[in-house]
């Protein structure tokens, strides 16, 4: 799994890139009551807004590390939003994406790196 | 123990006995369980004596519009509904009842001249259609507010029409828009926005058809120069700033913000929200700015927040003066006419002429307090804030604790760390406390944010009542008494909510109680 410093995790099988966001940004956004997703099919690129994240703080734009095609969004979000305060690194995945450029992903975070930045906070 | 004949003590709370029994009604006190309007009343009471139908016409002559249901409104009487909505107001909080420090909000005293003059009739009851020859004082009015309004800002155009904040906002972003066109330069697609703005801002030009990027901030809370110089350039309309910012603080720099905004060829939009800060100190054409909303019902003074509608007249600089919405308000030859049409004009923004009502307030407001009077609301803001800052300093962790803020006073949660205490804990306890709370977990860039606008308006012996109690508070929540806070308010009229469930799945219309179950009651 990799990380950005916006606190999104990025898992890569083959070509296709799962997105979410990690156990500290649902923790600091609070109880999250909406969550918006990419619609299938949206090309994407890095910094483009991949979805929005509501909770009873404050409404957040998720941005997309990776560029690449939407290829299957976790509909089942919209219903459940509280899925992302519950399981926010496995269940609450927001979008799947077919990586136009792999190496984009190399460049981000490991869990030790993620680690060691969020003491840095 | 003084004592009655029948036994009792004369003051009644010291008798034996004398508890906190909980109400049979669920009232408490005075102050009434109030169910909501479509529960009151009922449509045996209330009605309408129509004419008989006139001979040859009946139900079949309405075709498919004939009502099939009930149409579902409530039914009062007149003392019925006047009760409904004053019993509703009692359980409310309003700037006439204490202090309301809502920061970025300016909820400061509206004075009554500005009612007494707003209710003249000459101002209140005439009617926007009406022949301009027969409302040529309230012309006059709005023609010597916008003069005002140019003078205190520095700016040589001014659009009265917009109606609020976010409204003033869209005006300003449309004639930047409308400018750009008109030099036919049509590759400025993105709006550039701090980290720390007001949600409008963004909003405001994704609304317009603008791509939003982000600026970021300074640790000691300005806008981050550096971040701002990389991002301009040929694809960006306009940067949107507000000075003073969200955090209580000027933007020192924000010269050198105009100057580079200029030289890539955008324009500064600058969110007055917070002029009541610098009002009569600062004249934001000075700074560079380009255009500013001026929410008339901050800076100067009308109801707002419930209390009445907003007005967010738009100063403009030379190059976005002749983008100016329609309609505006011209001295002609037999008195001031009204522009209706104008090819230049990037459209309208209302029907008419704007907030009369809101105009006729603050300019009373302007006259009754003169240029002297206006420099002390922005002198009386700062200082005000900063008395708070400095007291509260003492238990709470201010958010840039380096130098004097403006007209507000931000706070950060790491002092409530370790007490199981929130910051949304915090406020709740002060609604128990009779106080409205300050404005909670934004801006979005300091964790737990607690952002105090006390305005000027508040006496010193207010400000100390109020500190007192957050001091007070603040005690109890170190000593561990955490249960006063996390089950806040106790004493309101309605105890917390579920604001998760209320969000994550909003019941927004009532609806009726199945008819078995009114059968069975």
């Amino acid at each position: 799994m990799h990380f950005t410093k916006d606190h999104e995790w990025i898992a890569v099988e083959g070509d296709i890139a799962t997105v979410g966001i990690t156990n500290y940004a649902a923790e600091q956004l609070g109880d999250v009551v909406f969550v918006e997703l990419p619609e299938v099919g949206k090309v994407l690129k890095p910094g483009d807004s991949l979805a929005v994240v509501e909770s009873v703080k404050a409404a957040s734009d998720v941005y997309s590390p990776i560029s690449g095609e939407v290829i299957a969004a976790n509909d089942g979000l919209t219903g459940n939003p509280e899925t992302v305060n519950q399981a926010p690194e496995s269940l609450a995945w927001f979008a799947r994406v077919k990586l136009a450029n792999a190496a984009e992903v190399t460049g981000l975070m490991d869990r030790a790196a993620y680690e060691a930045y969020l003491q840095s906070l | 123990m003084s004592m009655l004949s029948t036994g009792r003590p004369t003051r009644p709370e010291t008798a034996v006995g004398a508890g906190d029994p909980a109400t049979l009604t669920g009232a408490r006190g005075l102050l009434q369980q109030e169910p909501l309007i479509f529960e009151l009343g009922g449509w045996d009471k209330t009605g309408v004596d129509l004419p008989p139908v006139p001979d040859g016409l009946g139900a079949d002559d309405l075709g498919d519009l004939v009502r099939s249901e009930p149409i579902g409104l409530p039914g009062l009487s007149e003392p019925e509904a006047v009760r409904h909505y004053v019993r509703l107001s009692q359980q409310n909080h309003a700037i006439d009842l204490a202090l309301y420090p809502l920061g970025s909000c300016t909820m400061k005293h509206n004075p009554r001249l500005n009612e007494k003059l707003a209710r003249l009739p000459g101002f209140s009851d005439i009617h926007p259609l009406q022949p301009v020859s027969t409302v040529q004082g309230a012309l006059q009015l709005i023609d010597e507010l916008a003069h005002w309004l140019k003078t205190l800002t520095g700016l040589p155009a001014v659009a009265m029409t917009p109606k609020a904040g976010a409204h003033g906002e869209l005006c300003g972003i449309l004639a930047i828009q409308a400018a750009h066109r008109a030099k036919g330069d049509a590759a400025r697609t993105t709006v550039l926005v701090p980290t720390s703005a007001h949600g409008t801002n963004p909003a405001t030009a994704a609304f317009v058809g603008y791509q939003v990027q982000e600026i970021a901030q300074t640790a000691d809370g300005r806008v981050d120069l550096a971040d701002l110089e990389a991002k301009l350039g040929p694809h960006v309309a306009a940067i949107m700033v507000t000075n003073p910012n969200t955090c209580g603080l000027f933007e020192r720099d924000i010269r050198e913000i105009a100057r580079l905004t200029h030289a890539a060829g955008a324009f500064f939009y600058c969110d007055g929200a917070n002029f009541n800060a610098i009002v009569g100190r600062v004249r934001p054409g000075d700074l560079g700015v380009d255009a500013m909303h001026i929410n008339l019902h901050k800076t100067f003074s009308t109801p707002h927040g419930g209390g009445g509608p907003g007005a967010g007249p738009v100063v403009l600089s030379q190059a976005l003066a002749p983008f100016a919405p329609i309609p505006y308000v011209v001295h002609g030859v037999d008195g001031f006419e009204l522009v209706e049409a104008d090819a230049r004009a990037f459209g309208r923004m209302s029907a008419f002429n704007g907030q009369m009502g809101m105009f006729v307030r603050a300019y009373a407001y302007m006259l009754s307090h003169g240029a002297d009077g206006l420099r002390q609301v922005a002198e009386d803001a700062v200082l005000n804030a900063n008395y708070v800052k400095a007291r509260l300093s003492t238990v709470m962790t201010p958010a840039f604790p380096d130098g004097p803020c403006m007209h507000e006073a931000l706070f950060d949660d790491r002092w409530l760390e370790g007490t199981g205490v929130t910051t949304l804990d915090f406020a709740k306890a002060m609604i128990d406390e009779g106080f409205h709370p300050m404005t909670m977990y934004f801006p979005l860039v300091v964790h737990g944010a607690m952002l105090i606008e006390p305005t000027e308006t508040e006496s010193k012996a207010e400000l100390d009542r109020f500190c007192d109690m957050v001091i007070a508070l603040a005690a109890a929540a170190r000593a561990g008494d955490a249960a006063r806070f996390t089950g806040a308010p106790y004493h309101a009229p309605r105890r917390r909510l579920d604001e998760t469930q209320a969000a994550r799945r909003p019941r927004l219309k009532w609806t009726p109680p199945a008819p078995e179950a009114v059968a069975a009651e």
